[in-house]
């Protein structure tokens, strides 16, 4: 199977992990350039005015709450959910509401949003700031979830499906595994990895919770073996904790992805259009376990979150603590300063990221890392014929045609995309990473996705 | 002016792999054939391959540039390959004009007029083979005799390829055996070698193998295609010669002779006109295996590699077609509603 | 010798009646009755299979014609944009009706956010497609209306009447235009609209779709509509309508007094195939979105212009020269 090809193996000491588990079909293995790993976090400075959008989750935009000139507290809401999928917003910071207006956001387009100009820090006294690990989980099941609800979790790996949603699995399904996602596929970030070497038994904590709020026995934590210091700490920590295990996995792009992840650990295969618990799955990112943690144990609402800042020529790659509304200048700042040719700002990683703007972008819920490339780096090659050498079709993890699905959207032939499964695509950028001939296929696919949904839930309304 | 942002979709990363690379990737596989060949056709062989990459940069920049109207391609390795392809093709001895004509069919007929790199249904080189063979048969078939440059220039006398000799025996009348023929067919060490007759490039074995082995770990082709063809041309030629090895050669014979390799490995792993994924590609190799025993035995080619791969090549939208890679979350045969 | 002719004779001829008499009562067990006159009506169709009206071709539209013709005695609601009234005519001939005249449309591009009014802050790359980079990002100017520039109305046209001015990296409109609707539909932030073709090509319109305030959208872009509402004063008609900081004039309603334009601050409305103004001293707002020839063959007076800038939309900087 050409599945194989083009993969590099670096060698990790896998001797003592056991055998390493990963996922079978495609996959890649870029660079993965952790420069900032050994960075521990850093706790960012307030900033002087937060940009908090309203629109920071999957789904429907969050609906304010306080109107200009209201004094806010640290931790009070700003925005309840919007829908079924949606998430409450609280303020990050402290502080007089200098308006509510247009402000940009990751995508590139203003939203509406709430700006606080910052006064001081004051918390709401119900929000418990010690560090002290607490381990006793008194409430049930429901009372966790209304919880995790009300604190306005999102899924912190980026894609910020409201996390409460995700545990309460449809009627008739039962979920029989959580799984932690502790993989961090994507090159250059580091936050995950950060925070389970220095939180790692506030993510059990997180972990037990979400176990009962899902009533499961089981956890996995996955953990690629480019972290062995990390698999290490929490296979140590997780020795005396009942049905947590931790679970090394080999190096493969883009094993963070759900459906990549449960294959990986527990060698089962989400059906194509369905949700991991059709086959009795949760997936949570090991960011989430944490706010979780804190949401239920320290009455603490997502307000801030680790964001690396790194990239080839940033003088201090770092991890940070920042409030949600920093805008990500700050954190450029902290990281001593804009490289002075840098070409592209990326929130996120690399393969999945998205190019920002404008340094006035702020920190949001799913923001895990910002990558400043080089202008050498931030350019794509020229674009040149297919010469159908395939490797697309073989490093794609979900075993679809890239180059065909590409070519049927550019021409519009979205029918034929709907066949050839195009909406099964996670975007996860293999194929146009090892394409030789720099076709910009994701880009097309992308395109293909959207009309193809949109033709779809036209179909769904007649 | 503050710095000007670059936005465009993920992924920002791209491996260092470019069509340039593997292009000139093959090159370098096609080396040791190219050392072999100069060492037993001699200057000729070098005047061969210098004439056939000349043409076929010169065909594909004129048609590239005046035809097509497109950016120049030539730098994308893609008509070197093809010209070396070609040289290896034709026996050292072919007339200057006719490999001209040769690199024009390749490149102006097979390549170009589909619309260029990527977009030819048939292999260029092979249809530029077929195309001599059958307009100047004499030529394209009048083999030098390989004399190792080590032994100085000696005449060059011309003889048959071991499987025309094979076919003039055994379809002679009244026909001979194997065993008759023995004498005039080379040793295994020589076709291993490359110390017999036939096109340029196809005559040794082991530089062939070796020019495999580096495209496979430098991951330019993949198993697929060299291994089932081989095996079919071994399993299918060699049920033959169990039945009556007086009337059909065996397997090692059909493997070492002709372009049985060179195609192999060379022809048939192109990758604009092979099938995309591992199944289809096990099915092409197969059918050319198939067909090229079957045009060797009762054809009335004593060769059948390019016929079979080209044959083949009409196929490989169908093959493409039928043969999708197993998609994720979705178990063979069952639809999902 | 002799039988086998015979033979071969024999045999074909039977195979061949047989042959004939099953395809006989084929055809007529399977005919389907189709009204001529769908045939008829299709041959007077423009025969551009644009699906300008709603159907998925012209035969579609010659079969719902005539249908409708003969179950409700009218052609309302069906039109060929392409054709036009004169061919609405041949059909309402052809099938014995009356057809209403209906205004010839044209479409507009309500952007003039080209590269000197809205200059880039970011540079765009990747996929050659509006759609695509309209779900990326916010535009290259900064302008989350404006035009992307990438030409998805162009791919769309199958008349040949819309094309990329490379100076402004905003489509124009030419004559060719057939009101068809392929553009409308493929232009993913709704800037092109089909409008009243107006008298001698004279049209009104607002060039600019952003709804900012008026703040937000001047820091873009130069020529942005801010929604001051000063011609929604100034016009006696009622024809402008202010939403969301964004002015629109209803074409049904426009007299085209033109005194929209004289108010309009930063030069949002527009004004296309009119005589140069007397009163002002240079005021080259007046453009022909025609070609050259027919501009300057039917307008005089605006032949400088036109021969300017033979069939684009002046450019951005001659416009602030002035």
């Amino acid at each position: 199977m050409p599945a194989r090809h083009l993969k590099r193996r670096t060698k990790h000491n896998s001797g003592k992990m056991g055998i390493l588990k990963t996922f079978a079909l495609g996959g890649i293995h870029p660079e993965e350039n952790k420069l900032s790993s050994d960075a521990p976090i850093e706790r960012l400075a307030l900033p002087g005015q937060a940009i908090v959008p309203l629109g920071q989750n999957l789904g429907v935009p969050s609906k304010p709450v306080v109107k200009r000139g209201d004094l806010v507290k640290v931790g009070q809401l700003l925005a309840e959910t919007g829908g079924f999928i949606s998430a409450n917003i609280h303020a990050p910071v402290s502080g007089k509401v200098a308006k509510i207006d247009n402000v940009i956001d990751g995508t590139g387009y203003k939203r509406p949003g709430v700006i606080i100009e910052v006064d001081g820090d004051e918390w709401l006294d119900e929000i418990d700031r010690s560090d002290e690990l607490n381990t006793e989980i008194s409430l049930d099941g429901k009372e966790i979830i209304d919880k995790i609800k009300t604190a306005g979790l999102v899924g912190m790996g980026g894609a910020t499906f409201p996390t409460y949603v995700k545990l309460m699995p449809p009627p008739g399904k039962k979920a029989e595994y959580l799984i932690i996602n502790g993989v961090e596929c994507e090159p250059y970030l580091t936050s995950d990895h950060r925070l389970m070497l220095e939180k790692g038994p506030e993510i059990l904590v997180g972990t037990r919770i979400l176990m009962k709020a899902l009533n499961v026995e089981k956890a996995v934590i996955g953990i690629e073996n480019n972290k062995p210091d990390a698999i290490n700490h929490m296979q140590e920590l997780a020795k005396s904790l009942d049905g947590i295990t931790v679970q090394p996995l080999k190096v493969q792009y883009p094993q963070g992805g759900e459906k990549q992840l449960i294959k990986a650990v527990l060698n089962r295969e989400v059906p194509s259009g369905k949700l991991p618990i059709e086959v009795g799955c949760v997936v949570q990112n090991v960011g989430t376990a944490f706010a979780v943690y804190e949401a239920v144990q320290k009455n603490k609402p997502l307000i801030e979150r680790v964001v690396t800042v790194t990239g080839m020529a940033v003088k201090k790659p770092s991890n940070f603590l920042a409030r949600i509304g920093t805008p990500i200048g700050q954190l450029i700042e902290a990281a001593e300063g804009l490289p002075e040719d840098t070409g592209k700002i990326i929130g996120g990683g690399p393969m999945m990221g998205k190019a920002l703007t404008s340094l006035e972008v702020p920190v949001v819920k799913g923001s895990s890392g910002i990558l400043l490339m080089k202008k050498e780096e931030a350019s794509r090659k020229p674009e040149g014929p297919c010469i159908r050498c395939a490797r697309c079709t073989s490093v794609c993890p979900m075993g679809l045609e890239p180059f065909l699905l590409s070519r049927v959207s550019k021409l519009g032939k979205f029918d034929m995309a709907e066949n050839e499964k195009i909406m099964d695509c996670i975007e996860c950028g293999s194929c146009q990473y090892t394409c030789p001939a720099s076709i910009p296929l994701l880009d097309y696919l992308r395109l293909g996705k959207n009309k193809v949904g949109a033709i779809m839930r036209s179909r769904g309304r007649n | 002016m503050m710095n000007m942002f670059t936005v465009s979709g993920s992924p920002h990363i791209h491996a260092s792999e470019s069509s340039k690379k593997i292009m000139y990737g093959v090159v370098i596989a096609m080396v040791p054939a190219m050392l072999v060949s100069v060492y037993f056709f001699g200057l000729d062989a070098l005047r061969v391959l210098l004439l056939s990459v000349v043409a076929c940069l010169f065909f594909e920049w004129l048609i590239q540039k005046y035809l097509i109207k497109g950016q120049l391609t030539i730098n994308d390795g893609s008509a070197l390959v093809t010209g070396i392809l070609l040289a290896f093709n034709v026996p050292s001895n072919l007339p200057g004009w006719m490999i001209i004509v040769g690199a024009l069919v390749a490149i102006g007929m097979a390549k170009m007029s589909f619309g260029g790199l990527g977009k030819n249904v048939f292999n260029p080189v092979l249809v530029a083979r077929v195309f001599l063979l059958i307009s100047f048969p004499v030529q394209m078939t009048s083999w030098p005799k390989p004399s190792p440059i080590t032994k100085g220039f000696v005449d060059a006398s011309t003889g048959a390829t071991p499987l025309g000799i094979l076919k003039e025996g055994l379809g002679a009348d009244p026909p001979k055996t194997i065993s008759e023929l023995a004498p005039k067919l080379p040793g295994y060490m020589q076709t291993f070698t490359g110390d017999v007759g036939g096109s340029m490039g196809e005559v040794s074995a082991i530089a062939l193998i070796l020019g495999g082995l580096y495209m496979l770990y430098k991951k330019i082709i993949t198993w697929e295609i060299p291994v089932s063809m081989l095996l079919t041309v071994a399993v299918f030629s060699g049920i033959f010669w169990g039945i009556n090895p007086e009337q059909y050669a065996d397997p090692l014979f059909h493997l070492l002779t002709g372009g049985m390799l060179l195609g192999a490995i060379f022809m048939a792993t192109d990758m604009v006109t092979s099938p995309m994924t591992s199944g289809g590609q096990l099915v092409f190799g197969t059918g050319v295996g198939l067909l090229t025993i079957l045009i060797r035995i009762w054809g009335a080619y004593p060769e059948g590699v390019s016929f079979a791969i080209l044959l083949m090549n009409a196929v490989v939208p169908l093959i493409n077609r039928g043969f999708k890679p197993r998609r994720f979350g979705i178990k063979p045969g069952v639809e999902i509603a | 010798m002799n039988n086998i002719v015979i033979i071969a004779i024999a045999a074909l001829g039977s195979l061949g009646l047989v042959a004939a008499v099953i395809l006989y009562f084929v055809a007529s067990k399977f005919k389907v009755y189709e009204d001529p006159k769908i045939d008829e009506v299709e041959e007077a169709l423009p025969a551009a299979n644009c699906g300008g009206c709603g159907f998925p071709g012209c035969r579609a539209f010659a079969e719902a014609t005539t249908s409708s013709a003969k179950k409700n005695k009218s052609l309302e609601g069906l039109n060929c944009p392409v054709g036009g009234n004169d061919v609405m005519q041949t059909v309402g001939n052809i099938l014995g009706l009356e057809v209403e005249m209906t205004e010839p449309l044209i479409a507009v591009v309500r952007c003039n956010g080209s590269l000197a009014n809205t200059p880039a802050k970011v540079k765009y790359e990747g996929a050659t497609s509006c759609a695509f980079a309209h779900a990326l990002y916010g535009g290259e100017g900064g302008c989350q209306y404006g035009c992307l520039g990438l030409g998805d109305c162009v791919d769309a046209c199958d008349f040949d009447a819309i094309h990329m001015n490379p100076d402004t990296g905003l489509p124009v409109v030419n004559n060719k235009c057939t009101a068809c609707g392929a553009c409308v539909e493929a232009c993913p932030r709704d800037i092109i609209e089909l409008r009243k073709k107006g008298p001698k090509d004279r049209r009104i319109f607002v060039s600019c779709v952003n709804k900012e305030k008026g703040a937000p959208a001047k820091k873009n872009c130069s020529v942005a509509c801010i929604g001051c509402t000063k011609c929604d004063k100034v016009c006696k008609f009622d024809a402008i309508t202010i939403d969301s900081f964004l002015a629109y004039i209803d074409f049904s309603k426009c007299t085209l007094c033109r005194k929209c334009v004289e108010v309009c601050p930063t030069e949002a409305i527009w004004e296309v195939n009119f005589k140069p103004r007397k009163a002002k001293p240079v005021q080259p707002k007046t453009t022909a979105e025609t070609s050259a020839e027919k501009a300057s063959a039917r307008k005089p007076a605006t032949k400088k212009v036109s021969a300017e800038k033979a069939d684009a939309r002046p450019a951005p900087e001659k416009k602030n020269e002035a």
